[in-house]
């Protein structure tokens, strides 16, 4: 099985965890156009590679964000939301 | 044949003698022993039938992939006789005979072959009509073993066990590798699936002691170091992701945690392809090898070598040790590399017919062994000249043409292979991190290098763990000689040269397979079905690969493998089974619903009672008294599933702003609002009722299906919003009745501090106080249409509130009801299930419940995508419909479809019998042209048959809210 590692409670096997999607920026609803905004909640980027995902540590309940790479499945570093600077990555 | 004086290391002991019967014939063996071995040195030849042509069939390979002799004992199904140990008092079977393995009635198939071509199945059952026919006969003569379903319930240990490195596989390389990591400070696991450790190096000796003296050095030395435990009789199952390694012992599955995997599993020899390569007495060079070194039995009398590598010399050279007489030694390579065991051979004076092939083995009289076989010189393209034959007298025939990595571990741990040249086998290229490879299954074949390849993967191991500061260089030296052949195949008119032993697939089959255009490896599987027997192609991938690779003019690696899945080799069901983790959730009051004869229904996790049972009465009849008991008296219903949270903090309306769709920052402490969750793209998930308790804490419900997945989601929210303010689950903490019906008020009055006087307590309010002596939370609600209240109070309080409710109100008539009333009452009224009256695709104006969504606000999630979806009509809005008074007949259910001149045009989500207004009533999402009020429309039924319903206004009853907002004093002061 799988391991994890949660920021707070350290390296746990997957099944405790669940998985809450690609972080993705959400346009600005009060000026995107529908076009826009369609796209947002319609299409993802689907492209293999590095992404930011929320994860959340399901018994204690925290939510945090895991760099994850989707061709390899690799978990390179997990942090809490806000506890470090985004950094971009690609696509 | 006959057991042979003792030998050095023999895995047997002649101080325990254990005798089994096979077939209701008593068998002598020792304790050591292998059903197979036994069964050969008592001079049985035919051990099994073969699965499609019932072939009779001997020892292959004794190494847990003889699959044609799988054995049943009682009710131990499929044991593989060759690796089997005999245990007194077994009363074997071999499978899938008739009548036995000597006089198996079905050999008749094998005459037949010729009207069973390849992908025989497909072409069976291509014509509908002769599915029924060939179904039956395909029934009756296949199958493997007869299971016992008396067979009494095993409950099998499951294990969790831990490591540094763990090594697959205990021959030389894996040994050396074991024993480097462990040096080097690492908690180290050796598996091998066999007896004993030491693999290859144990029996493949080449009439030299040497080699197994310097094995059964580093066996021990392995079984005495404090850092290695080492586990026999036990196979490395599978490789699942952070090297994670399933462990199967007879008696228990241990799940392996290691930091690091070395897989030195080595490699399967592989059979050549001949004209009855499949006669007992055609054996693999290594199983000849295990038969003589572990249990001291002569394979064959007179032997006819095989080979294309030093091995087979080696085993020509452990033969004649053994007093078999070596006719002679086959060469099919013409320039052979001549190492010491090839100058051993040709010294001991043995013949040695360079450069040619055997073409065929021919049957003894009985057709249960080999009489002789017909050896063909090769031309300068390998081809047999088949006009200078000759034919050589033997009783048995030892193949060493070729191996095969053991690379299935490797492969589901994502390792890369490429295909070899040098060594004509696919070797790992490359390796994830923390997974090595050493020994045979990394294409090293020779003795010192072995050695030299085990250590640089056990110091690689340690130096993932940090153990050393330097990694090892993982070069592979170049090999002397090519282990294996490169086409070790023979072509005949007449056929049956096995490629697959497991399906009886010979050689034209794969030509008439990509002849007929199924030319991919994965195509040319599933087509011949090569390699799905349950040896899963360990003898026969490689030879099919070769083939298409032959007959496509590519090389190896343009084919590719097929996946190698777990398990590794089949696993008992025991193993596997546990016990079953689906947790199931019992409401607080479960006990008391169960005494009032709660018939159950599922409702996600939860058991929630349906209705309760009254003896005499159909379930129609007690849901319809539950009903009428909510109608005319008081009724008390469980609600406890609802998810119950709370949220506190400064930000905590805010919050509610952003995830609801209606308002709620304006709303009085003390009193509570329905509110309509939706996701991003402006689609219903879930409802509940919001109550605020004070400005900066709120108690709201979910539904009982979204209870975790709402929670879940909100604190994402709050995370990602970075709001200030925290959510609690109080769903199991909290128990919840609701008591709805016009005497709830006079029921509830004495039993509360509350006033609940209507002037005090008006509808939709919430208060704190005690009920019965419990510190409750009270809200005015009316999802069922009667004056009724909702009523929290703490979990391990609930049954004394139930107690307390069921008490006082046994004059008023109250009457528990379950999950069926309550739809029927709420659909009365005409109210949304969220779940049941939405799909994944419902707007809230789709379903009449845009009156919850507020615009104007300056966020909540999904208000974007309403505000697009506003603007368009919708396609589908969800209307009430009733059938006439004195309907007959089947009424429609839940998901009928309504159809429109002959289209699709709607579909029915709620419909049940209401006895207050004497007719169905139901709930159906319908084209908007069709919601006027009075417009007729035509439901289909499952069996086809349509029944007209005439739209109508919601609430079907009570349409003015009348009776839960107001009490009449008669009903109110009974």
């Amino acid at each position: 099985m799988k391991l994890m590692t949660c920021p707070i409670n350290g390296q746990r096997p997957i099944s405790e965890f669940f998985y809450g999607g690609e972080l993705r920026p959400m346009p600005d609803p009060a000026t995107a156009d529908d076009a826009t905004w369609a796209d947002y909640i319609f299409n993802q980027n689907n492209v293999p590679g590095l992404k930011q995902e929320w994860w959340c540590h399901t018994p204690s309940n925290t939510w945090f964000i895991a760099e994850r790479h989707t061709l390899t499945d690799e978990i390179q570093r997990t942090y809490l939301y806000g506890s470090q600077v985004l950094e971009e990555v690609s696509p | 044949m006959k057991r042979l004086p003792p030998i050095s290391g023999e895995w047997i002991d002649r101080h325990q003698p254990v005798s089994f019967t096979f077939e209701g014939e008593t068998i002598p063996g020792y304790q050591g022993d292998t059903v197979s071995s036994a069964l050969w040195a008592a001079g049985r030849r035919v051990l099994g039938r073969s699965f499609k042509y019932h072939r009779p069939r001997g020892i292959l390979s004794l190494a847990n992939h003889d699959v044609n002799t799988l054995m049943q004992d009682g009710p131990k199904l499929n044991l593989r006789a060759d690796v089997v140990p005999v245990e007194p008092g077994m009363d074997l079977m071999a499978i899938h005979t008739f009548g036995g393995v000597q006089g198996d009635r079905a050999t008749v198939l094998d005459r037949l072959s010729r009207f069973l071509p390849v992908g025989f199945y497909y072409k069976a059952f291509l014509g509908k009509n002769q599915f029924p026919f060939w179904e039956r006969v395909i029934r009756s003569i296949t199958g493997l073993g007869a299971v016992d379903t008396t067979t009494p319930r095993l409950r099998t240990p499951k294990r969790y066990d831990f490591c540094d490195v763990l090594v697959i596989g205990s021959g030389v390389s894996g040994l050396t590798a074991a024993i480097a990591a462990a040096e080097a400070g690492a908690d180290v696991v050796v598996v091998d699936e066999n007896a004993r450790a030491g693999g290859s190096g144990h029996y493949q000796r080449g009439d030299d002691g040497e080699r197994s003296r310097q094995t059964a050095a580093l066996v021990a030395q392995v079984q005495q170091h404090p850092r290695i435990r080492l586990y026999t009789d036990t196979t490395a199952a599978g490789y699942y992701a952070d090297h994670w390694v399933p462990l199967v012992h007879r008696d228990y599955i241990a799940k392996m945690r290691a930091r690091a995997v070395i897989v030195a599993a080595g490699a399967y020899e592989q059979p050549a392809v001949f004209r009855n390569n499949d006669l007992p007495g055609v054996m693999l060079a290594s199983a000849a090898q295990r038969l003589i070194y572990r249990y001291a039995v002569q394979p064959m009398e007179r032997a006819v070598v095989l080979t294309a590598n030093s091995d087979g010399y080696r085993a020509a050279l452990d033969l004649a040790a053994q007093g078999v007489t070596v006719v002679a030694v086959v060469e099919m390579r013409s320039q052979p590399v001549v190492t010491d065991p090839v100058r051993a051979v040709r010294d001991r004076g043995i013949q040695i017919l360079s450069q040619s092939c055997l073409y065929e083995a021919r049957p003894n009289p009985g057709g249960d062994g080999v009489a002789s076989v017909v050896v063909c010189p090769l031309d300068a393209d390998d081809q047999p000249q088949t006009g200078f034959t000759q034919t050589l007298a033997c009783d048995g025939v030892v193949m060493s043409v070729g191996w095969a990595p053991t690379a299935n571990l490797l492969y589901q741990a994502g390792v890369t292979m490429r295909f070899d040249e040098t060594v004509q086998q696919f070797v790992p290229d490359r390796l994830p991190a923390g997974i090595l490879a050493c020994g045979r299954v990394n294409g090293v074949y020779d003795w010192e290098e072995k050695q030299r390849d085990g250590q640089r993967a056990g110091l690689a191991a340690a130096h993932r763990l940090g153990l050393v500061d330097t990694a090892p260089s993982l070069e592979r030296a170049i090999a002397p000689e090519c282990p294996s052949h490169p086409y070790p195949m023979m072509a005949h008119p007449k056929g049956k040269n096995f490629v697959d032993f497991d399906e009886d697939l010979h050689y034209e089959d794969f030509i008439h397979a990509v002849q007929e255009g199924f030319d991919n490896i994965e195509l040319l599987k599933r087509y011949t079905t090569v390699g799905m027997g349950p040896s899963q192609g360990k003898h026969s991938n490689m030879n099919a690969l070769r083939i298409l690779a032959h007959l496509r003019q590519l090389p190896p690696d343009a084919i590719g493998t097929t996946t190698a899945r777990p398990m590794f080799h089949p696993v008992p069901m025991a193993h596997l089974a546990g016990r079953g983790f689906m947790p199931e959730r019992r409401s607080p009051l479960h006990n008391r619903h169960a005494q009032q004869g709660a018939v159950w229904m599922p409702a996600g996790q939860w058991q929630r009672p349906a209705y309760y049972h009254q003896p005499g009465l159909t379930r129609q009849a007690c849901i319809q008294q539950e009903v009428m008991a909510v109608r005319t008296r008081v009724g008390l219903i469980d609600v406890g599933t609802l998810g119950k949270l709370e949220l506190r903090g400064p930000d905590a309306m805010a919050f509610l702003e952003r995830i609801y769709t209606g308002k709620f920052s304006k709303m009085k402490v003390g009193s509570s609002r329905y509110a309509l969750m939706v996701d991003e793209s402006g689609v219903v998930i879930d409802d509940g009722v919001v109550a605020r308790l004070a400005a900066d804490h709120v108690y709201f419900t979910t539904t009982t299906s979204g209870s975790a997945r709402i929670y879940r989601e909100l604190s994402r929210l709050i995370t990602m919003w970075q709001m200030d303010c925290g959510i609690v689950n109080l769903t199991g903490a909290r128990a919840a009745v609701n008591l709805a019906g016009p005497r709830s008020l006079s029921l509830l009055q004495p039993l509360t501090n509350v006033d609940l006087s209507p002037e005090a307590f008006p509808y939709l309010a919430v208060r704190q106080g005690a009920i019965a002596g419990i510190p409750a939370l009270l809200m005015r609600v009316g999802f069922v249409g009667e004056w009724g209240y909702e009523l929290h109070v703490p979990a391990d309080q609930g049954q004394a509130l139930w107690d307390a409710l069921i008490t006082a109100g046994k004059h008023l008539g109250i009457r528990p009801f379950g999950v069926e009333a309550q739809r029927l009452l709420r659909l009365e009224k005409g109210h949304v299930i969220v779940g049941q009256d939405t799909d994944g695709l419902t707007t809230p104006y789709d379903a009449n419940l845009g009156w919850a969504v507020k615009m104007d606000k300056p966020f909540f999630v999904g208000q974007r995508s309403l505000q697009i979806l506003k603007q368009r009509s919708p396609k589908q809005l969800l209307a009430g419909f009733t059938l006439p008074e004195r309907f007959q007949g089947n009424p429609p259910q839940e998901c009928h479809l309504v159809i429109h001149k002959g289209d699709i045009a709607g579909r029915v989500t709620s419909i049940g019998y209401s006895s207050s207004l004497k007719r169905y009533v139901g709930l159906a999402y319908l084209q908007p042209e069709l919601t006027a009020i009075g417009t007729e429309i035509t439901i289909r039924l499952t069996d086809g048959s349509m029944v007209t319903a005439t739209v109508a206004p919601t609430p079907f009853y009570d349409p003015d809210n009348h009776r839960q907002a107001t009490v009449s004093r008669e009903e109110a002061f009974v």
